[in-house]
C-alpha cells in the first residue's frame, strides 16, 4: 500500500515549495493567502474552474463521495496538470475539521488521488485545529491563530457590506469596486504584518463601513434571501453554480452568514463535547476562554455594522440560544447545530427566504438541514426554505427552477406586505399578517 | 387578450384568453424537444388566428421555459406558482393540489399555511416514468390504464426513483407476473413516491385537485391516489392547462407576438451549450474504424435442413431480450436468434426450439445451457443440461475471440457488466447498481421520445460536430441534462452523440471507476447489444484511448458463451436432457402468484407450472416453499444475532413501560439498554423486525428522501412504538460509539449519531409520549453513569444515583456478554464450516444490516449456496490495529477494515460487503476495504442494497464470486 508512504510536508519545504490553496470562500481566502505569505510561505489561491475540474474529480475520487471533495481534488489535479507548476516544488493545503463527517477524510482521498493521477511526490499540508496529521500539519502558533481569526472577520465584514450595498447601488459595480479596493488594502496591511490587533481593527472597520455607507443607493425593498449549507457549497461559486450571482440576477439581497461563525462553532464544540460526555476541567472550559477572546473582535464587527445602519449577525452566544427547542448543540458533525441556528437567525432577521445548499447525499445535512426544516416552519411559519442539492450532474436548470419557486413565494409576500398600504390597490390584494413598512410601496408597484 | 405558454419537459401548452379571461383557444402538444420551434409556431398560430392586432399580454412558464423566457425577454412565472394562481381563480376552496407532469411531481398545500413541494433531484419523473414502464410492458399509456382496471393484486415496486422501479418491474415481467397486476403496481408506486417524497409528513386531506397529464389520462392513477389518501379528489376541466392558464392570468406585459416569434427564431439559431470533441473528424477516420472492427468475426458453418452433426445450444434469457446460439463440435456458429423479451421469455424460447426441431429433422442435441436473468426458469421449463452464471458465459465467449483477454465490458439493454481477468479467472466484477442501470434501454427510450428509431438515432451522432457534454451519472439526471441542452439549442445530432458518450462515461467512471486505460488492461473485449451502436463503440475507444475488440456477435455473446460452456462440460456420449419434439410441442406454462406464508417474510412467490406437472418457484428468499423445510440457520451468524436480539423481552417493571426502536445502532445496543432499564424497574419494549408495512407506515414523516434506507426505517419503528401505550420512548443521540481500539477515533456516522433529532423534529407521534433523545456517550463508563442520571432524573425524579450505578454495571456486563456470545457462535460456525469443507463468507456491514428488511435475505441466500455466513464484528477482535490509508475514525467501519484484514490472513474466508444506498461513509470504506483485500490477494464483492427487493443482480454477483473462487482453488490444486 504505497499510499501509506505519502510525502510529508517538512519545515524545509517552506522555502522550496509553493503551496496551492483551494478556493472555498473567495474573499476570506484571499486574505488568508496574504497571511500565509507574510508567514514566509509561497502560495497561490487557485482560480481555475470549468468542467474539467469536476471531471478530474470524478475520475480520481469515488463518485459517491461528496461533491466538495470531487471539486477540491479536481481543482488541485487540474492545476497540477496545467504545466504551470514545478511538480517537485509544489505542495497542497487542505482544511480538516477532524469531526465525525466524512470531510475529515478529504486529505486521505486527496493523497490517494495524487498517487493515482501520477503526482505521488506532491505533499499535502493539513490545516486543522484538532492535532491531526502531526507530521504534515500546518504549524499552528498562537500569533498565527490570532491573525487567522482577524482576517476572517475582515473578510466577513467585506462580504456583509457588499451584500447589503450592491443590490441597491445606483452606479453598477460601485460596491464590488469598493470591496476590491479594501481587499487589496487589507492584504497590503497583512503583508506588512499589521492591522490585526483589536485596536487597529477598531479603527479600520468603521472606516471601511463608512465608505460603503457613502455609496449612493436607492433602497427599494427587495426579496431578502439567506444562504446556509454545507460550508463548501455554501461559499464556493464553483460548488454552488454561482448561486450568489444567480440570486443577484433575480433581484435579491443575499445574506451569507459569515465564516467566523463556523470557526466559533468548532471551538465551542470542543468544550461542549467534554460537558456532554465528560472530560477534564480544562477541556470543559478551554472553549469559553478562546471564545471570550474572539468576542472582542466580534463586538467590533457587530458594532461597526450596526453603527452604519447595516444588518449585523447575532453574537455567537446569542446564536447558540436559537437552537433551543429545535436541535441539540451536541450535533457537531459537519455544520451541525450551527446550520440550524443560522436558519433561525436568518428567519428572525427578515431573511426568511432561505436556500439550504448541500452536496447530494450530505450526511450531516440529513439531520441539521433537511431534517430541521419542518420544525423551523412550525415555529416560524414565515420561513420559506428550499433545500438544494449540488452534484456533478445535477443541472443548473433544476436547481434554479426550485429556487425560483421559493422566490415566487417570497415576491408575493413582499408585495402583500407592500399592498397593505391602503392607497395602493392591487389585483390580488389580501390581508397580510406582517407590518407594512412605508418603503415597500414602490415595490408593490414594481411587482406583478 | 392574454396568452400563457407552458413549456414542460415533454409537452407544450398554450392558452389564449379574451378580455373576460375566457379561453378562446388552447392546445396541448408533445414538443419532441423542439422547444424553440414549437413555441414559435404556437405563437404565430395564436397571433394569426385569435389575436387580431397581434398584440397580447404574454407570460411563459414551465420547467423547460425558464431559460427561453429570459433569453427573449418575456416574464417567466415559476410553474408551481402559476398553478396556484390558476387554482385560486378556477377552483376556489381547494386545499391540496397534486400535479404530475412529464418529469416533475408537485404537491401544493393551499390552506393552513401555504406550501409547495417539488420532487427532489433524485426522484425521477413521473409521466416519463409511466411512459417508460408502459414501454417495458409493450403497452401504450392508455392500454396500461385499461389493464390496471382488471388487476387483482399489486406487487411491491420501489417507490423512490424511476430507475429503481424499473429494476423491480423487469424481474416481475421475466417471472411471468400478470401485466394487469404490474400495471396497477406501477400506479401504486407513483402514488407512494409522490406521498413519500413530497408530502413528507404533512397530511393530504380536504378538497384535492388532480392536475397534469398522467392524472388527467389515467383513471386508475387517480383511483390509487384516492384510495391511498382516503379522499375523493377531482380532476377539473382544463386540468392540463392550469400552468398555462396561471401564466396567462399573471401576464400583464403586452408584447407584439410576431416580434416574439422572430426573437425565438433568432435564438434557435444560436447555440450555447457545453460541447466536447466530435466522435469522428472525417469519413476516412470512420472508414478505418469500420474496417478494423469488421475483422472480429466468428467462424460460421452452414446449417442446412439435413444437418445431422452434434450441436450445442446456448440460451441467454436476458432482462429485455432472449438470445439463442447453436454451435457445432468445432465451436462454429450454426444458428442465432435474437428477439425482444415480450414479458415472458418461455414461449419465445419454446418457439425457437420448435423451429430448430422442425427445420432440422436430424438435429442431434448434445447439450443445452441456459444463462441470464431467466436462467433457472428456462432451465427448469425445458430440462436444459446446464445453467451457468452470465458472467462466466460472457467470459467464455470473450476468451474465444481473444484468448488473452484481460478486460470485458458488456453493456446490455438493462444492465452493464464488466470484469477483469487475471490468471485466466474472473478477478473482479463490476455490475451497475440499481441507480445507473438502463444504459442500453435508456438510449432506446430517449430515441423514441425524440421520435427516432434507436439505430437511426445513434447514427445521427457519428458526425456530430459538437456533441453535448452531458453528465456521467444516473439516467434520471441525464434526462434533465438533455432537457437543458435542448433548451440551449443543441441539435439532435449533437444530443445523440452526447448520449452515447455519456453511456460510456457512466460505465467507465461510475461503474468501473477506472482512472486510466492501463488499469483496466490492454486486451479488451466489448460486447452487448449496445456496442452495435458505433457511436458508443467509438466513444468507448476514445475515452479509454485503446483499440478494442467488438465481436460481430456482440449482442449474442451470452448465448454463444453458454453454448461453448456446454460444449466443454459435455463428456463424450452425452445426450441432452432437453425436452423432446413431442414434449416440446405439448409444452404449456401456467403462472400463478401467491404469498408463501410459511414464515413472517411473506415472500411474494411466482409459481410456474409446466405441462409435465413440474413447478418452478421464484421470488422466494429461502428454500422452504420448495423443500418444505425451514432453514435451521446453523451456518448463519446473522440468524443467530437476530435470535439473540429478539430474545430480549419486557419484564414487568414497577416504574412503567419504556420503548426502544429496533433501528440503526439499537441493533447492537439493545442488550445494553434492555439490561439498563430492566434493572431500573422498567418493562422494556422494542419494535419488531422491520417489514414493508412498518416502513410504509412511517414513510410519510421522512424529511430527506436521500438518506439511507436503514435510517428511513426508524420512522416506522417510532410509529409502531407510539401505539403501545408506553410511558417513554428512549432513543439517544450518540456522537461517539464504544471504543474498540481498532481505529484513530470511535465516532458514529452522522446519521446514526443524530437520527433521533430527525425523529424529534418530524414525527408527530412523539408528541403524545415522552421522547428521551438526549446526547449520551457509552465510551466513558464513569461519566456515563453521572450524565445519564442527570438526564433521566428530569423525567423520573425518583431514580437514585446508586440505582443508576447498578443499572449501568448490569448494562455494560450485558453488552459484553452479548458481544462475546456473538463471537463464540461465530467461532463455532467457522469451526463447523472448516470441518465440513465449506467456504466462510464474512458478510460485512453494520449491526443494522442484520435486519432482514434491510439485507433482503442475502445472508440466507449465501447459505443456500452452501457457504457459512459470519459477521464482521465476530472476527474484527481477532485483528490488531493496523494503519489504513484513510482516516479510520468510525467504530463500525473500523470493524470492516479489521474483518478485511482477517480474510486476507485466512484462506477459507472471503468478504462480501453490504452497502446501503446513500451511505456516504461507505464511499470511503468500500475503496479502503477493497484495497486491503486486494493487497491480501482476495476478491472484493460489494453488494449495494436499498429498499429495492430485486435479488437478481445480487445472485449473479455471488455466483460469479463462487465461480471465481472455485476456479482459483482449482488452479491452486493443479499447480
Amino acid at each position: 500500500m504505497e499510499a501509506l508512504n505519502y510525502p510529508k510536508f517538512t519545515p524545509e519545504m517552506k522555502k522550496t515549495h509553493k503551496i496551492l490553496i483551494p478556493n472555498m470562500a473567495p474573499v476570506q481566502f484571499r486574505i488568508l493567502e496574504a497571511v500565509m505569505e507574510q508567514a514566509g510561505y509561497t502560495c497561490e489561491l487557485l482560480e481555475n474552474c470549468g468542467s474539467q475540474v469536476s471531471e478530474l474529480g470524478l475520475k480520481y475520487v469515488h463518485n459517491d463521495t461528496c461533491y466538495p471533495a470531487l471539486l477540491v481534488i479536481g481543482q488541485f489535479l487540474d492545476a497540477l496538470s496545467s504545466g504551470k507548476y514545478d511538480l517537485d516544488h509544489t505542495a497542497l493545503i487542505i482544511t480538516q475539521t477532524g469531526g465525525g463527517c466524512r470531510a475529515s477524510n478529504y486529505i486521505h482521498l486527496l493523497r490517494k488521488a495524487l498517487v493515482k493521477a501520477g503526482y505521488p511526490q506532491v505533499p499535502v499540508v493539513s490545516l486543522n485545529f484538532s492535532g491531526l496529521e502531526k507530521d504534515s500539519g500546518f504549524p499552528m502558533t498562537l500569533p498565527f491563530l490570532h491573525k487567522l481569526l482577524a482576517v476572517v472577520y475582515y473578510g466577513d465584514l467585506l462580504v456583509a457590506l457588499k451584500a447589503q450595498t450592491e443590490p441597491y447601488e445606483l452606479e453598477k459595480g460601485a460596491a464590488k469596486a469598493l470591496q476590491d479596493k479594501w481587499l487589496n488594502t487589507i492584504c497590503g496591511w497583512v503583508r506588512e504584518d499589521r492591522g490585526y490587533s483589536q485596536r487597529e481593527m477598531k479603527a479600520a472597520m468603521p472606516e471601511i463601513a463608512k465608505e460603503f455607507a457613502a455609496v449612493p443607493v436607492h433602497r427599494l425593498p427587495k426579496v431578502k434571501v439567506g444562504v446556509v449549507g454545507e460550508i463548501y457549497v455554501k461559499y464556493s461559486p464553483l460548488g454552488n453554480n454561482d448561486l450568489e450571482r444567480f440570486l443577484a440576477s433575480q433581484n435579491c439581497e443575499v445574506n451569507l452568514p459569515g465564516l467566523m461563525g463556523f470557526l466559533q462553532y468548532c471551538i465551542y464544540n470542543l468544550s461542549e463535547t467534554a460537558r456532554l460526555y465528560g472530560g477534564s476541567f480544562l477541556e470543559k472550559h478551554a472553549s469559553d476562554l478562546i471564545l471570550k477572546y474572539v468576542e472582542g473582535m466580534e463586538r467590533v464587527l457587530i458594532k461597526t455594522l450596526k453603527d452604519y445602519g447595516y444588518h449585523a449577525p447575532l453574537p455567537f452566544r446569542e446564536l447558540i440560544k436559537l437552537t433551543e427547542g429545535i436541535i441539540g448543540v451536541g450535533d457537531k458533525m459537519g455544520e451541525g447545530w450551527l446550520l440550524t441556528a443560522e436558519m433561525v437567525e436568518l428567519v428572525r432577521a427578515g431573511y426568511e427566504n432561505i436556500v439550504c445548499a448541500q452536496p447530494f447525499g450530505c450526511l450531516p445535512n440529513h439531520i441539521c438541514g433537511k431534517g430541521m426544516i419542518n420544525k423551523i416552519r412550525e415555529l416560524y411559519p414565515q420561513a420559506n426554505i428550499t433545500p438544494i442539492d449540488y452534484d456533478p450532474s445535477a443541472t443548473r436548470v433544476n436547481q434554479e427552477n426550485r429556487i425560483k419557486l421559493m422566490l415566487a413565494v417570497a415576491r408575493e409576500r413582499l408585495a402583500e406586505r407592500a399592498a397593505e398600504l391602503p392607497e395602493l390597490p392591487r389585483r390580488t390584494a389580501s390581508a397580510g399578517e406582517y407590518s407594512a413598512p412605508e418603503r415597500l410601496r414602490n415595490r408593490a408597484r414594481a411587482m406583478v | 387578450m392574454k396568452i400563457g405558454l407552458d413549456v414542460g419537459s415533454t409537452t407544450i401548452k398554450c392558452v389564449v384568453l379574451d378580455s373576460s379571461d375566457q379561453i378562446i383557444y388552447s392546445t396541448y402538444e408533445r414538443h419532441f424537444s423542439h422547444i424553440l420551434e414549437k413555441s414559435e409556431e404556437l405563437l404565430r398560430r395564436a397571433a394569426e388566428q385569435y389575436v387580431p392586432d397581434g398584440k397580447a399580454a404574454l407570460a411563459i412558464s414551465g420547467s423547460a421555459g425558464m431559460g427561453m423566457a429570459e433569453g427573449i425577454g418575456i416574464p417567466f412565472v415559476q410553474e408551481v406558482f402559476a398553478t396556484r394562481v390558476a387554482a385560486n381563480k378556477l377552483a376556489p376552496g381547494t386545499d391540496v393540489i397534486i400535479e404530475l407532469g412529464g418529469e416533475d411531481a408537485k404537491i401544493l398545500f393551499l390552506t393552513g399555511g401555504m406550501e409547495v413541494r417539488m420532487n427532489g433531484s433524485c426522484a425521477g419523473g413521473t409521466g416519463a416514468f409511466i411512459d417508460q414502464m408502459a414501454t417495458l410492458l409493450k403497452m401504450t399509456a392508455d392500454e396500461m390504464d385499461e389493464a390496471a382496471r382488471t388487476a387483482e393484486k399489486t406487487y411491491t415496486i420501489a417507490s423512490r426513483c424511476g430507475v429503481f422501479a424499473k429494476s423491480d418491474v423487469q424481474p416481475l415481467i421475466n417471472q411471468g407476473a400478470k401485466a394487469q397486476d404490474i400495471a396497477a403496481s406501477i400506479y401504486q408506486a407513483v402514488v407512494n413516491q409522490t406521498i413519500a417524497g413530497l408530502a413528507q409528513g404533512r397530511p393530504i386531506k380536504g378538497n384535492v385537485l388532480y392536475l397534469g397529464g398522467p392524472l388527467t389520462f389515467s383513471h386508475c392513477l387517480r383511483e390509487s391516489f384516492d384510495k391511498t389518501l382516503d379522499v375523493t379528489g377531482t380532476c377539473p376541466e382544463n386540468s392540463l392547462l392550469f400552468v398555462a392558464l396561471g401564466a396567462a392570468f399573471y401576464s400583464d406585459q403586452v408584447f407584439d407576438l410576431k416580434d416574439i416569434a422572430n426573437r425565438l427564431q433568432t435564438r434557435g439559431a444560436s447555440e450555447t451549450y457545453r460541447s466536447q470533441p466530435p466522435l469522428f473528424r472525417s469519413h476516412e477516420e470512420y472508414g478505418a474504424f469500420q474496417a478494423r472492427h469488421a475483422r472480429a468475426k466468428v467462424a460460421r458453418a452452414p446449417f442446412g435442413p439435413d444437418y445431422a452433426a452434434p450441436v450445442h445450444i446456448g440460451i441467454d434469457s436476458g432482462s429485455t431480450t432472449v438470445k439463442v446460439a447453436v454451435i457445432d463440435q468445432e465451436a462454429r456458429l450454426l444458428f442465432t436468434d435474437y428477439r425482444p423479451n415480450l414479458g415472458n421469455p418461455v414461449p419465445l424460447i419454446q418457439g425457437v426450439l420448435q423451429r430448430l426441431y422442425e427445420e432440422h429433422p436430424a438435429l442431434q442435441v448434445i447439450s443445452v445451457t441456459t444463462t441470464g436473468y431467466g436462467e433457472d426458469l428456462a432451465k427448469n421449463a425445458f430440462h436444459a443440461d446446464y445453467g451457468v452464471v452470465e458472467t462466466v458465459a460472457h467470459f467464455t465467449a470473450a476468451r474465444h475471440f481473444l484468448p488473452n483477454v484481460d478486460f470485458i465490458i458488456d453493456i446490455g439493454g438493462q444492465d452493464m457488466k464488466c470484469f477483469k481477468i487475471e490468471d485466466g479467472a474472473i478477478s473482479n466484477i463490476f455490475l451497475n447498481e440499481a441507480c445507473s442501470s438502463g444504459c442500453g434501454s435508456f438510449l432506446q427510450t430517449f430515441a423514441q421520445a425524440l421520435g427516432h428509431d434507436v439505430k437511426e438515432f445513434a447514427k445521427l451522432g457519428l458526425f456530430a460536430e459538437r456533441p453535448v457534454d452531458l453528465g456521467s451519472r444516473c439516467t434520471v439526471f441525464m434526462n434533465s441534462s438533455v432537457k437543458q441542452a435542448q433548451k440551449d439549442g443543441a441539435s439532435i445530432e449533437n444530443i445523440s452523440a452526447g448520449l452515447s458518450i455519456s453511456v460510456v462515461k457512466n460505465a467507465i467512471y461510475k461503474v468501473i471507476r477506472a482512472a486510466s486505460p492501463e488499469e483496466l488492461g490492454r486486451s479488451i473485449v466489448v460486447q452487448g447489444g449496445t456496442f452495435y451502436n458505433e457511436a458508443v463503440l467509438r466513444a468507448f475507444e476514445k475515452e479509454m484511448g485503446v483499440d478494442v475488440i467488438r465481436p460481430d456477435i456482440a449482442g449474442l455473446m451470452g448465448a454463444f458463451g453458454a453454448a461453448l460452456y456446454g460444449r466443454s462440460k459435455a463428456v463424450p456420449g452425452h445426450v441432452s436432457t432437453l425436452l423432446g419434439r413431442e414434449a416440446l410441442a405439448n409444452f404449456s406454462q401456467a403462472t400463478e402468484s401467491r404469498v408463501c406464508g410459511l414464515c413472517g417474510n411473506n415472500c411474494q412467490l411466482t409459481v410456474n407450472t409446466f405441462a409435465d406437472g413440474e413447478t418452478f418457484i421464484s421470488g422466494n428468499r429461502c428454500d422452504r416453499p420448495v423443500t418444505g423445510r425451514a432453514d435451521t440457520g446453523e451456518r448463519n451468524l446473522y440468524a443467530y444475532k437476530r435470535k439473540l436480539i429478539l430474545g430480549y423481552k419486557p419484564l414487568p417493571g414497577r416504574r412503567g413501560k419504556i420503548g426502544i426502536p429496533l433501528c440503526l445502532n439499537m441493533w447492537e445496543l439493545l442488550p445494553f439498554w434492555h439490561a439498563f432499564f430492566t434493572k431500573l424497574g422498567f418493562a422494556v419494549y422494542h419494535s419488531p423486525l422491520s417489514s414493508r408495512d412498518l416502513y410504509l407506515k412511517g414513510q410519510a414523516t421522512i424529511p430527506s428522501d436521500t438518506a439511507c434506507f436503514p435510517a428511513k426505517l426508524a420512522h416506522g419503528h417510532i410509529q409502531f412504538l407510539s401505539k403501545l401505550g408506553l410511558d417513554a420512548i428512549f432513543y439517544p443521540c450518540m456522537t461517539y460509539n464504544i471504543d474498540e481500539g481498532l481505529g484513530d477515533n470511535h465516532y458514529n456516522c452522522p446519521v446514526v449519531a443524530y437520527y433521533p433529532e430527525v425523529i424529534a423534529g418530524n414525527c408527530p407521534e412523539i408528541k403524545q409520549v415522552k421522547f428521551i433523545y438526549d446526547y449520551v456517550g457509552l465510551h466513558r463508563p464513569k461519566d456515563f453513569t453521572k450524565k445519564i442520571h442527570a438526564i433521566l432524573r428530569q423525567h423520573f425524579p425518583d431514580i437514585s444515583k446508586s440505582e443508576i450505578r447498578e443499572a449501568a454495571d448490569a448494562a455494560y456486563a450485558e453488552y459484553a456478554h452479548h458481544m462475546s456470545q456473538v463471537r463464540r457462535e461465530g467461532a463455532r460456525i467457522m469451526e463447523q464450516a472448516r470441518a465440513e469443507g465449506r467456504r466462510i463468507i464474512v458478510l460485512a456491514g453494520r449491526p443494522y444490516h442484520v435486519d432482514p428488511e434491510i439485507n433482503h435475505g442475502i445472508d440466507t441466500l449465501i447459505t443456500r449456496f452452501g457457504a457459512a455466513v459470519i459477521t464482521e464484528d465476530s472476527v474484527s477482535n481477532r485483528v490488531d490495529k493496523f494503519p489504513t490509508t484513510v482516516l479510520n475514525q468510525w467504530t463500525y467501519h473500523s470493524r470492516l477494515y479489521a474483518a478485511a484484514k482477517y480474510c486476507c490472513e485466512n484462506r477459507d474466508c472471503d468478504m462480501v460487503q453490504l452497502v446501503s444506498f446513500g451511505c456516504g461513509v461507505d464511499a470511503i470504506t468500500t475503496d479502503e476495504t477493497q484495497t486491503i483485500l486486494q493487497a491480501g490477494g482476495k476478491l472484493y464483492t460489494e453488494l449495494k442494497i436499498d429498499e429495492i427487493t430485486n435479488l437478481g443482480a445480487v445472485r449473479i454477483r455471488l455466483r460469479s464470486l463462487f465461480a471465481a473462487l472455485d476456479e482459483a482453488a482449482f488452479s491452486r490444486e493443479e499447480t
